[in-house]
């Protein structure tokens, strides 16, 4: 049979951000997936080279809005490890608040997104309303309903009062009664079931070979969190199950993320009952290092990596972000094989996708060599505008 | 005015369909774009219809700072939609680049790129805020009928290199080469 190449972005409506996908189809079916990235990166890890430490924050929070705490609080630590500062335990407290409440609404959008995705869109309606009881507490807590810039160096900007404890516990019985609405629709709804079971299979082994992260690895079965197994914050005060999964398809996804759920709604009351008392940040010195730490974190897409090195300045000398939904392209390339190409979209969005995290720049040396060449911020704006600006309008 | 004119201009208040396209945001505008679609804000009561193809849409929704690689096909993506067309810049990125602004592959704001009809400023804005944003543009459409950019977009020509489009303020979309900081590219602290 004839093959033929299907580009997908980078606008699409199964898209919602601007990523280019070539799928090769014989008939119905993807036999390659290519993923062309890159329509996203702004250079922030260059410009955080420009800014001083608590500058970055407020820039790396703005790698991504939908896990923006993740990105701030995987800077902080590492900075806080180069510094050796000693956080009080309040702000542990409430930075581990404040991330689970960032992974239930980004569950829960993105369950809404899966009902979109399949033309379930009561769904994603239903989800979306659900999910803006947690927006109101982070507005709550932080001020704002996104990018809540609660994290400083050292501590958290602002403390949890009485009256956002209280508000969460109220939440708290109305999304556990939502959440097992979600379970039931995702286990028992005919529909739903027809498009996800069975679909975008990643076996085990293949998800430990490709490096997955995250909810996806844990439908596949590799148990891995690196809230347990390495913990941070206060998750290693905090009881709470890893949710694993065997069947390793779209759906299993679904039910790993409504599982997460759960957790994250009981260890929020835990959170909240056994919140310490004390300060809430302790004051840093404006000049870090030198030295340089990795930091790992449990975005609500995965693992999270951050890499700073500290000249002994105000600023950041090398800041490197690896994003979840990098380290999950490669197996979701694999997933797409196989499967037809009307569930394209909800394989796509099976690893909750997000692009603005993924487009960061990678440069692949040779092993054992390179050049070592090291580029200004005037050189690669230079580099950028001749790249881009000889290209004629067509040019894909 | 002819009947036929008001007709015309009635329906297009009523039924404003928009697109939404992230130009190289950080999502977050992008979902309070979408939560103003959902049951607690609910802009479908001003007769918005989100829609994924640009052939179909009335209105632009474009969320973040312009990255060199995105800004030829914001262009084409502008260029396929049937005028009259109109431009919600959504965030203070899609305004001037945000904090964005003078990164070494983001362009600036929306306006660079093509002709912006609406401001909508926020780091995100809220959703209260993004329907503000198209009330206030409904209403400019419902006073005037035309776009507040104006003149009809050049199309294909990259830019505004053929002449045409013009962001409002009189300020040509640049080319690709503006520099947003100082001689050497870097944006003052």
């Amino acid at each position: 049979m004839s093959r033929i190449q299907v580009p997908i972005g980078p606008q699409h409506p199964a898209l919602k951000e601007p990523e280019n996908f070539t799928l090769t189809l014989e008939g119905e079916v993807v036999v390659d997936a290519l993923a062309r990235i890159g329509y996203n990166h702004r250079g922030i890890e260059k410009a955080c080279e420009q800014r001083t430490y608590s500058r970055c924050v407020y820039l790396l929070e703005r790698i991504c809005g939908i896990c923006s705490h993740s990105h701030t609080t995987c800077f902080v630590q590492a900075v806080e490890e180069i510094m050796g500062l000693e956080v009080p335990p309040r702000a542990l407290y409430i930075r581990t608040i404040v991330a689970e409440l960032e992974r239930i609404h980004s569950h829960l959008l993105w369950l809404g997104v899966a009902g979109h995705e399949v033309g379930f869109d009561t769904f994603f309606m239903y989800t979306w309303r659900d999910r803006e009881l947690v927006m109101d507490l982070l507005e709550l807590i932080s001020g704002n309903r996104v990018n809540y810039a609660i994290n400083n160096i050292g501590g958290v900007r602002r403390d949890l009062g009485p009256e956002a404890a209280e508000g969460i516990l109220r939440a708290l019985p109305v999304l556990e009664e939502r959440t097992r609405y979600y379970q039931h629709v995702a286990t028992n709804d005919s529909t739903f079931l027809a498009r996800l079971q069975g679909v975008g299979v990643i076996p085990y082994q293949q998800a430990v070979d490709l490096c997955a992260v995250g909810p996806l690895a844990r439908a596949s079965g590799v148990d891995a969190d690196v809230r347990r197994d390495e913990p941070y914050a206060a998750y290693g005060e905090i009881p709470f199950n890893v949710i694993t999964h065997t069947g390793g398809d779209n759906l299993a996804r679904a039910v790993v993320r409504v599982g997460e759920l759960y957790e994250s709604i009981g260890m929020l009351r835990y959170c909240v009952e056994h919140l310490p008392d004390g300060p809430i940040a302790v004051r840093p010195r404006r000049r870090v290092g030198p030295g340089e730490a990795i930091s790992r974190y449990e975005a609500p897409r995965g693992e999270d990596i951050h890499y700073v090195r500290a000249n002994g300045s105000d600023r950041p000398d090398r800041v490197k972000v690896r994003a979840p939904t990098l380290a999950n392209l490669p197996t979701i390339m694999q997933a797409l094989r196989g499967v037809h190409l009307a569930d394209v979209p909800i394989t796509l969005a099976s690893i909750d996708p997000c692009f603005s995290c993924t487009d960061r720049l990678v440069r692949l040396a040779p092993a054992g060599g390179g050049d070592g060449k090291v580029w200004t911020w005037a050189q690669l704006r230079d580099y950028g505008i001749r790249w881009y600006g000889g290209k004629p309008d067509g040019w894909r | 005015m002819g009947l036929w004119q008001r007709l015309v201009r009635w329906a297009r208040v009523k039924s404003p369909w928009i697109l939404h396209f992230n130009s190289g945001a950080c999502n977050a505008c992008d979902i309070e774009v979408l939560a103003a679609l959902c049951p607690r804000f609910d802009v479908e009561r001003l007769g918005m219809l989100l829609k994924g193809s640009p052939r179909h849409a009335d209105v632009l929704v474009c969320t973040g700072p312009v990255t060199r690689q995105v800004a030829r096909r914001l262009r084409r993506i502008y260029a396929q939609i049937p005028a009259p067309r109109f431009v919600l810049a959504v965030g203070t990125c899609a305004a001037s680049g945000g904090v964005f602004r003078g990164c070494y592959n983001v362009l600036g704001g929306v306006d660079e790129a093509i002709p912006v009809d609406m401001y909508v400023p926020g780091c995100p804005p809220r959703p209260d805020a993004i329907i503000h944003g198209a009330a206030q543009l409904l209403a400019a459409l419902a006073r005037s009928g035309e776009s507040a950019a104006g003149q009809p977009y050049a199309g294909t020509a990259r830019g505004a290199a053929g002449g045409g489009a013009t962001a409002p303020g009189g300020r040509a979309p640049a080319g690709d080469g503006q520099p947003a900081g100082d001689s050497e590219g870097r944006v003052a602290p």
